[in-house]
């Protein structure tokens, strides 16, 4: 009697690790999900590539910036590779006025995924969340087909 | 008797004594020099503000970078400099002048026996001996290399311990969310900000923003360059000429030098 409630048991555990296995792959084919977990929607960038590739930002943008932002501050070191001013100005999201967005607006790149995750960023509490007309990359047009949005699982 | 020993010792501390700190300083560096025998410097190429610092070394502490500020030549109606610098570093008023922060302002000064008058700029007075620093509870407040001191928000926790250190008033208090900083001076409520001596721009070679901006619609007052070297402008007139520091009694030696104070 015990030993058959036991395997009962197992079997609906595998049951549902089986189904939420089935919701992964789900979730990786299609964006606009009616059940399952919702993905954020993370804006592209501007560009071909990202200083690093995608998957190493995810994880790593945050030591990057706190590296350079000491190197910046206390030795006065302007000639490294990494800065918020340049993330800030590659994935601007434009708003409908072709001004870009602050972070006030949930389409902001960087609460698009932080809002997410449920991680709370300081940065633009003292550093501007959105571009000047100045730092904008050469050849950009605001408010053309930019911006398009990808999921966790694109390129971007 | 030792309430009474307390109290000597008390005294014997008490103060800060910039050419004892100097004295032990220099103690430390014979000893490093005795530590590596055989080691002999021969000399230290100085860099001038003509010759641009690369923008992947970082500031030395070859250079001092300084300000000499010639009154004679500084308008008592002219603020150009205060308003060059809220334009650089994205200051905005909120209506409220008590709190509105204030990097650079005009202070007008008067005997009242003789009735002789001037106008001087004040701005975070950049000393070798900072207060600011030495009060700093978190180590935010910090002298650059370079000698300017400046604010690390990152670490900042807004006690607002050096504005009162600060003999000057240099400092100010941001009291207001912002929005829409300059990149290269971020700024933000409940930290503590004040002049950075435009480091962004003297990183990029380039002039303060009220230097320039008093040279090209004011009186020409201001000088800006490297105290240390021997051979740059500032350096030769400070020589040549005589200057003065406000608040030189208190031996923190500032790097804004002022002439016909």
């Amino acid at each position: 009697m015990k030993l058959r409630r036991t395997s009962i048991g197992m079997l609906a555990i595998m049951l549902v690790c089986l189904s939420s296995l089935a919701n992964v792959v789900y979730a990786q084919d299609s964006v606009n999900m009616d059940a399952g977990v919702p993905l954020p929607a993370i804006p592209m960038g501007q560009g071909d590539s990202c200083v690093k590739d995608t998957d190493f930002m995810r994880r790593n943008h945050m030591d990057l910036l706190k590296h350079q932002r000491d190197e910046t501050l206390l030795k006065g070191l302007r000639g490294e590779q990494y800065s918020l001013k340049e993330c800030i100005s590659c994935h601007a999201v434009y708003g409908p006025d072709a001004t870009p967005l602050t972070v006030a607006s949930p389409e902001h790149f960087c609460r698009s995924c932080h809002d997410y995750a449920a991680v709370s960023i300081d940065c633009f509490q003292c550093h501007a969340s959105r571009p000047e007309s100045g730092d904008l990359p050469a050849g950009h047009q605001p408010g053309s087909t930019f911006p398009t949005t990808a999921t966790v699982n694109g390129s971007q | 008797m030792s309430r009474k020993t307390k109290d000597r010792k008390l005294t014997k501390t008490d103060g800060f004594d910039p050419a004892r700190r100097s004295f032990l300083g220099a103690m430390a560096t014979a000893a490093g020099v005795t530590l590596a025998p055989g080691v002999i410097l021969y000399g230290i190429t100085k860099s001038s503000p003509a010759n641009a610092r690369a923008l992947d070394s970082a500031a030395s502490s070859d250079v001092r970078w300084g300000m000499l500020i010639d009154l004679n030549r500084c308008d008592n109606g002219c603020d150009d400099c205060v308003s060059a610098c809220a334009k650089e570093n994205g200051l905005r008023g909120f209506g409220r002048p008590e709190t509105d922060a204030q990097w650079i302002r005009k202070v007008d000064i008067k005997n009242p026996d003789t009735g002789y008058s001037k106008s001087l700029p004040v701005m975070c007075q950049h000393c070798e001996e900072p207060p600011c620093v030495d009060v700093c509870p978190t180590g935010a407040s910090f002298k650059r290399a370079d000698g300017i001191v400046l604010v690390d928000k990152h670490t900042c926790i807004g006690c607002r311990y050096c504005m009162m250190a600060c003999p000057y008033k240099a400092r100010s208090f941001v009291h207001e969310v912002l929005e829409d900083q300059k990149s290269y001076a971020p700024r933000g409520k409940g930290t503590v900000e004040s002049c950075t001596l435009c480091v962004h721009r003297i990183d990029a070679d380039q002039q303060p923003a009220c230097v320039e901006a008093c040279s090209d619609t004011g009186g020409g007052a201001m000088l800006f360059g490297d105290l240390n070297d021997p051979g740059s402008e500032i350096a030769t007139r400070v020589a040549k000429y005589a200057s003065q520091q406000i608040r030189a009694d208190l031996g923190l030696n500032p790097g804004i030098r002022y002439r016909n104070l």
